[in-house]
């Protein structure tokens, strides 16, 4: 419990305009927060002595489908030093579906992002190399999300050439 | 593998196996070659296709492609019930069916909030520690194979082959197991399955040993992998490195014993850390841990006791068979859990096992339906792969082969 005081509390008095909230499920503690603050939160994070977030474990969304912030980006980190998994979210909307990256923070999270732009069509702001990664670079649509068919479009993925 | 073409490669992906350079590609085909290893590579463990740029003999850029195998698990696993899923886990990490089971399970009862009889999770412990030993013998062999040593990959797989022959006995299938349930197992372990797992474990030291001498002292070996593919604490770490990829590169985590989920707390075992970061220490470490599992597996079987092996609820776990067909409450639930799903409230978790590869973890977002609204499927070979450019940096193209061996890529999983 006074890990999660600690956490909140150093966030609420180093991010005070990135409208921190808070939720907690099955003993994991969610973060939610502004999109424009993701860098600097993941920074701080990673770099405070006290809490040292070192290892990104992974980075997908969620397409809520019908919600006014259609997508949300999920970030599980953890500490080593305190064997603690933390949840950032961040939401996105449909209209500005892009999000800094965190790859300068975590190069792991490089890949993961690209898979998320792949999925979700989320572009990552200054990401150095935003390319797809399991679909083909012609692919026009993004296959996760909800107004995807299961059955694939016909016609979308081109035979190779020769 | 042919010369490529400027058609041959996506723009893009040129592009970024030419950025250190201002270069065109018709520059740097005049001293300079691009060549296209995989995705049909017999040492690629699967379909990986890398795109090597060398000067002579060393490697100067790498650009890894996957995708071949993507089946998309993700979409599929939102459109199926929980319990659907699972014969669909066997085909991440085809090596080690038994741990993905595991992992999925345990994700899904962390969702909906399921207590497992003790029974139960020791013979998940069993399943998963010998997955383990299965994994990292195959490893061990196709790695030594990788580098021309034929002979430890027939014996190592004569290992693999007897833990194939538990799983026929334990579940009716070798590979492609599907033996968890959500709330248990599928069946109780029969007495001569765990005194099969007892003779497995009990003879498998002498035999690692064996193995262990035709590679330990075989100097191609050695030399081969010695200060090959060095990533160092601090990258490791960075590039979001777990598993034994990253106790081979001195950090001391394991998620067995940072996060303890099953049993895991009541057995004692060490964490097998080495701290120099090459190919060697990767399959030092791969080679401590199967003693490990080992290890593992002999207290486990001295720690059980006979008990139920699925919880009783209902509503949430499918009962046996021989019920289903015989009593009436029996049939209605599981045609409600068949058809409906389980429903496990609204809300999402992220749970992860210290799989053979590393970390497997299961994202699940559910909104109270039979089949989840989202999940993500946390694979480590895929975050492995990513670091194949920083470790082949700078490398001979023969040092290429050794490491992708040596870091262990499951293309099942990491193609999802």
């Amino acid at each position: 419990m006074e890990l999660k005081d600690l956490i909140s509390q150093k966030l609420e008095s180093n991010f005070p305009e990135a409208e921190l909230e808070y939720s907690e499920y099955r003993g994991e503690l969610n973060i939610k927060f502004n999109k424009k603050f993701v860098n600097s939160i993941c920074k701080f994070l990673k770099q405070d002595s006290e809490l040292e977030f070192l290892l990104c474990e992974d980075v997908t969304a969620v397409d809520w489908a019908k919600r006014k912030n259609r997508f949300t980006v999920v970030y599980h980190i953890f500490s080593l030093k305190h064997n603690f998994r933390l949840v950032l979210k961040a939401d996105v909307d449909e209209s500005d579906c892009s999000i800094d990256t965190v790859s300068s923070v975590w190069k792991t999270s490089d890949w993961q992002e690209r898979e998320t732009y792949d999925m979700y069509g989320i572009k990552f702001n200054n990401h150095p190399d935003l390319r797809r990664i399991y679909m083909p670079e012609e692919f026009e649509y993004y296959p996760l999300r909800k107004d995807f068919p299961l059955m694939g479009i016909p016609g979308s993925l081109p035979l190779p050439k020769k | 593998m042919d010369r490529l073409t400027k058609d041959d490669v996506h723009p893009k992906i040129l592009q970024k196996l030419l950025e250190d350079t201002d270069l065109s590609i018709e520059d740097a085909l005049e001293n300079e070659m691009i060549l296209n290893m995989g995705p049909q590579h017999p040492a690629t463990h699967g379909v990986l296709r890398l795109l090597l740029r060398l000067d002579g003999e060393t490697v100067v850029g790498c650009v890894p492609d996957v995708g071949y195998l993507h089946r998309g698990y993700e979409k599929m696993a939102e459109n199926m019930s929980y319990y659907e899923f699972i014969p669909h886990t066997d085909r991440l990490d085809y090596i080690s069916p038994m741990a993905n089971n595991v992992a999925w399970v345990l994700a899904v009862e962390k969702l909906a909030g399921i207590e497992v009889p003790v029974r139960a999770q020791f013979i998940r412990m069993i399943v998963a520690e010998l997955a383990r030993i299965a994994s990292h013998l195959v490893a061990i062999g196709s790695f030594a194979m990788d580098v021309g040593a034929l002979t430890v990959f027939l014996w190592t797989l004569r290992e693999r082959e007897k833990i194939l022959d538990i799983w026929d006995i334990l579940c009716g299938a070798r590979f492609t197991n599907s033996y968890t349930r959500i709330g248990g197992v599928a069946n109780d372990a029969q007495p001569e399955a765990l005194a099969k797992v007892k003779w497995f474990v009990d003879q498998l030291d002498d035999n690692l040993a064996e193995c262990e001498k035709l590679l330990n002292t075989n100097r191609i070996f050695i030399e081969r992998l010695d200060g090959i593919g060095v990533i160092s604490k601090e990258d490791a770490l960075s590039y979001g490195y777990t598993g034994p990829n990253l106790r081979a590169s001195g950090v001391e985590f394991d998620l067995r014993r940072a996060t303890p989920y099953l049993q895991y707390d009541k057995v004692d075992f060490r964490i097998p850390t080495f701290t120099e970061g090459d190919s060697l220490a990767r399959y030092f470490v791969r080679a401590d841990e199967v003693r490990e599992s080992a290890k593992i597996v002999r207290q486990v079987l001295q720690l059980m006791t006979p008990g139920e092996i699925k919880s009783n609820l209902p509503k949430q776990v499918l009962p046996q068979k021989a019920e289903v067909y015989s009593k009436m409450e029996e049939l209605i639930h599981d045609f409600m859990i068949v058809n409906f799903g389980i429903n496990p409230p609204v809300g999402e978790v992220y749970h992860a096992i210290e799989g053979s590869k590393g970390e497997l973890g299961f994202y699940l977002v559910s909104k109270g339906e039979g089949h989840p609204w989202k999940c993500k499927i946390r694979s480590p070979s895929f975050i492995h792969i990513q670091s194949l450019p920083h470790l082949v940096k700078g490398r001979m193209i023969s040092d290429v082969v050794a490491i992708i061996g040596s870091i262990d890529p499951i293309m099942g999983e990491a193609d999802k």
